[in-house]
């Protein structure tokens, strides 16, 4: 297996190069201990870093889908008042939103891909750091600095392999992080700015945005208008129900009695 | 014999089951030297596959080194020059 022979020698050498060994091998141990617990604090500091991009990326989705719901809402609207045009643009603003929508959906897969495998990493370095601290006491209490040279050598390089395939791993979450995090401080700033309402990010979208608020409003004060119309033609015939007299009589009572309380005061 | 997979952990193989996967290994070395992504990412995903279904996972409070340690499932071809070092490309 020539390639991955090399592969695993490079690696393998990378990774014991960066264990340093103090002059007492004994000292080596508890200098590698302390290396070992900050990656652990490390890789659990990534596992954070990574789910608060997820959840912004969710977040974004969340209100992407509110704006999309809102445009077909209005695309409802524009064909209901017969105004296929603005009905389009609505759509057409939506299917901009959409591939956004699937873009992010993606990112959001691929951090929770990379949150999960941190999480499995730290798990990892965790049972060997918690073997090594169980190792480097016996050596320590069994054995002289001469004769603990060997089984130190062991349980550093084993150690080592594990720091090395850890600390890549959160190299590459990094990575993928700041790549997403770039993208996400852009669609941050577009929500920000209103230009996602008009998904086609031309100037004309405004014209369109408020002739369907017109549109809107419009058939609000229409729906407003037959609501009232309607009241006006049912209240008259519930009074009618009960009588002209009635309509006259009680109104008459309280009149004439506020008059005269009211001449009084 | 333990194989490493980055990112993934230790698998204990047998020495006869590593034998069959020196044909996988073989064409990453050469989709790697051409630099064929597509060859490589088919190539790649086989071994670490056969890796996982003929192997076992090894203790992971072991404190053995392994003796293969292969890139990680979604490495790309720069990643594994990368791992290679800075001269890169594997010559002959």
């Amino acid at each position: 297996m020539s390639l991955m022979k090399r592969i695993s020698l490079i690696f393998r050498s990378k990774a014991n190069k960066a264990l340093d060994r103090a002059e007492d091998p004994r000292e080596t141990l508890d200098y590698s201990y302390q290396r070992q617990l900050e990656l652990l604090s490390k890789v659990r500091r990534g596992v954070a870093d990574v789910a608060t991009s997820r959840k912004r990326v969710e977040l974004q989705v969340n209100q992407l889908e509110q704006q999309a719901a809102k445009l077909q809402g209005q695309a409802e609207k524009a064909i209901g008042a017969g105004r296929e045009d603005l009905a389009r643009e609505a759509l057409t603003r939506k299917s901009g939103l959409a591939s956004q929508i699937t873009s992010l959906k993606e990112q959001q897969a691929t951090l929770q891909g990379e949150e999960e495998k941190l999480v499995l990493a730290q798990q990892r370095l965790q049972a060997k750091v918690e073997a090594f601290r169980t190792r480097k006491e016996t050596i320590k209490a069994t054995y002289t600095a001469a004769e603990a040279q060997t089984r130190i050598g062991e349980a550093m390089s084993g150690i080592g392999e594990e720091m090395g395939d850890v600390g890549l791993a959160i190299q590459r979450a990094e990575d993928k992080t700041a790549q997403m995090q770039a993208r996400g401080q852009a669609i941050d700033e577009l929500i920000a700015s209103g230009a996602l309402d008009d998904a086609s990010q031309l100037n004309a979208g405004d014209d369109i945005s408020r002739e369907l608020d017109a549109l809107s409003s419009g058939s609000d004060v229409e729906a407003e208008l037959a609501r009232l119309k309607a009241g006006s033609a049912t209240q008259p015939q519930a009074i009618e129900a009960g009588d002209g007299d009635i309509l006259a009589e009680p109104e008459a009572v309280p009149v004439e009695g506020e008059t005269t309380e009211g001449g009084r005061a | 014999m333990i194989v490493r997979i980055l990112g993934e952990g230790q698998y204990d193989l047998d020495d006869h089951a590593l034998d069959a996967l020196n044909g996988l290994d073989s064409q990453i070395e050469s989709a790697v030297e051409a630099g064929d992504e597509a060859m490589f990412r088919t190539a790649l995903q086989g071994l670490l596959a056969a890796v996982r279904a003929s192997g076992t996972h090894h203790d992971v409070d072991s404190l053995d080194e392994s003796d293969l340690i292969l890139p990680p499932p979604d490495a790309t071809i720069d990643e594994v020059r990368e791992l290679l070092g800075d001269d890169g490309l594997i010559p002959g």
